[in-house]
């Protein structure tokens, strides 16, 4: 095993309040092997991982956040004070803040598969020499629960105070209370669902083919090949941007705005609307940051997660394994993880006799709303959060 | 601590599931889990209320009642609470009903429109009452379906539901001596512990 440590992984920067300041990320080689869902064992794997706020003495106070598909280890605070925008939850993660970096101990990786420094499809493959591509192992949301258990096993973290996650995050989440019961207190699960509904495959479906459709994409070989699929992606990306917000969001944010052309009649000159030319940036953006592999492999894990499948199709049998507390969260218009999906959990929580805490949150930004501010959101997360900081405090003063 | 919270606990086995519906700030679930290792939900809509449960720890759902309880199985808890929210509710019977069917025995409170306060401010001022208790305007009141004690166990007679017992509670020194006396005239709250 080996540890590379770039510089120290902590710095409080005070100028900016409620951040986390300048962050560094770690990353660690595991050269243990780990045997995957599809049957296939990968020999070693790297992951790269960001930490926040302090471990206590006790060990007993670490957060894991689980990221969603295009995240990754950068939740919270900045690489560098140039950076123009803060980690992708940062308006969640930091002192004060839900996820209270003077509190907890905030672990943040990026999972396997992935493509911001952990081993994925774009690492080489020790055994050829050449970049995994499309020979990188599939994997199961189960597989990432279990690479971060490896993590936690290396940070000294035997129980999480919680272990926390939105969307495909959400299921990480949902998956550790299955796999490692005795591992974590609290479970905060997010704008999540069991399963996905065929809807919900069937986008990710369009997704994938708009990849693989890219003559650049040459069978998932394209770094080989000096290529890459960069206008497939961004579809792929456009599409699901799209479903992450709502109508009226976007009617909200754009409606018909123009932005270039005019309807004058006798005029003729090609119009853009605001919206168009927002999502093409968000595609552009995207697909020059994430390997295409990645999202492939990411969007089928998703698909293929059902949280019961091994318990008979029954979530609530399913549940009566899990040890620790629930926290569920919806927003009122997310459609492409509806409140439904999350009430169906609590649903089966509460049959399954499983403390559980649900709030919905009234939102117009779609999926996108578990990444933004929102105050009723924040105090709810905040609240629930606070109760399992004060825990610790009762705990430590008890010993 | 409210008087009917206590004559509840009263009425809850140990080591039970309870739901509670409508269960405000939890104080009740909080004190059934302290001294009854009740296992308890709550089911709240007020975003102010849930937040005040979760500051308890209290296990607490977001839901809305007037939409049922279809999301509960037959028999799941073993009983299914509800204080003062009935005259709130858009259907109360059909609540009540689903809550039979939900547990195997219901406990609700509810405020008494037939005590003499309430008759004797209708009846001289003309107006609807407005009282510490029920401290609002008749058109922006959340208590949309009133009832006295006496309309009460009509319905539940109508319904065939079995009153298992009635406590009455009446905060003030003169309704408390009356309240056994007439009870659908002194009582300010009543207690009802039903069963299918």
């Amino acid at each position: 095993m080996s540890t590379e440590k770039l510089s120290p992984p902590f710095e409080r920067d005070t100028a900016e309040p409620g951040s986390v300041g300048i962050v560094v990320p770690q990353s660690h080689t595991f050269s243990e092997p780990l045997t995957l869902a599809c049957g296939r064992t990968l020999k070693e794997y790297t992951l790269v991982y960001e930490t926040y706020g302090k471990l206590n003495a006790d060990r007993s106070n670490a957060v894991l956040i689980c990221h969603a598909l295009s995240g990754h280890h950068h939740a919270a605070g900045r690489h560098t004070p140039e950076d123009k925008r803060p980690g992708w939850w940062d308006h969640y993660i930091g002192p004060g803040k839900p996820i209270d970096t003077d509190k907890f101990f905030v672990v943040s990786l990026n999972n396997l598969g992935g493509c911001h420094g952990s081993t994925g499809p774009a690492s080489v493959n020790p055994e050829t020499g050449k970049p995994w591509g499309p020979d990188f192992p599939p994997l199961r949301v189960r597989d990432w629960v279990h690479s971060q258990a490896r993590l936690a096993d290396l940070l000294g973290i035997e129980q999480w105070a919680a272990v926390v996650g939105g969307s495909l995050g959400g299921m990480q989440a949902m998956r550790w209370s299955l796999e490692y019961p005795e591992r974590l207190r609290h479970c905060v699960v997010i704008a999540s669902a069991m399963k996905l509904s065929a809807q919900n495959i069937a986008f990710n479906e369009t997704a994938r083919q708009a990849i693989i459709s890219d003559p650049d994409f040459c069978g998932g070989r394209y770094l080989e090949q000096g290529k890459l699929p960069r206008r497939g992606l961004a579809v792929a990306r456009m599409i699901g941007h799209i479903t992450y917000l709502s109508d009226d969001g976007l009617g909200r944010k754009f409606g018909r705005e123009l932005r270039s052309g005019s309807f004058q009649l006798g005029v003729e000159e090609e119009v853009e609307f605001q919206v168009q030319s927002y999502l093409r940036y968000q595609g552009d953006t995207f697909s020059n940051s994430f390997d295409p592999n990645t999202y492939i492999l990411m969007t089928r894990a998703l698909d293929y997660f059902d949280l019961a499948r091994e318990y008979s199709d029954d979530p609530v049998q399913a549940f009566s394994h899990a040890k620790c507390k629930f926290l569920l969260i919806s927003f009122t218009s997310d459609w492409r993880f509806a409140p439904q999906r999350s009430r169906e959990i609590a649903d089966a929580l509460m049959h399954a006799n499983v403390p559980v805490s649900y709030a919905e949150i009234e939102s117009p930004m779609g999926h996108d709303a578990f990444l933004l501010p929102n105050e009723r959101y924040q105090r709810v997360f905040a609240t629930y959060m606070h109760g399992v900081a004060a825990a610790l405090t009762k705990a430590g003063e008890a010993n | 601590m409210r008087i009917d919270l206590d004559v509840i606990q009263d009425w809850i086995a140990p080591r039970t599931r309870v739901l509670d519906l409508g269960c405000g700030d939890g104080e009740l679930l909080e004190q059934l889990s302290r001294n009854k290792q009740v296992s308890g939900y709550g089911l709240e809509i007020d975003p102010a209320q849930i937040e005040r449960c979760m500051a308890r720890g209290v296990s607490v759902v977001e839901q809305n009642l007037d939409k049922g309880l279809g999301n509960f199985a037959d028999g799941s808890f073993d009983t299914v609470v509800m204080t003062q929210a009935l005259q709130t509710l858009r259907y109360p019977h059909l609540v009540v009903r689903e809550m039979l069917r939900v547990g195997r025995q219901c406990i609700i409170t509810f405020p008494n429109f037939g005590q003499w306060k309430a008759r004797w401010h209708l009846a001289f001022s003309g107006r609807m009452p407005v009282s510490d208790l029920l401290p609002y305007e008749w058109y922006d009141t959340p208590n949309i379906h009133f009832c006295t004690f006496r309309d009460f166990e009509v319905l539940c007679r109508e319904n065939h539901w079995t009153i298992l017992h009635r406590q009455v509670v009446s905060e003030s020194r003169v309704g408390a001596a009356l309240k056994d006396f007439l009870p659908n005239l002194f009582g300010e709250t009543a207690i009802y512990h039903l069963t299918r």
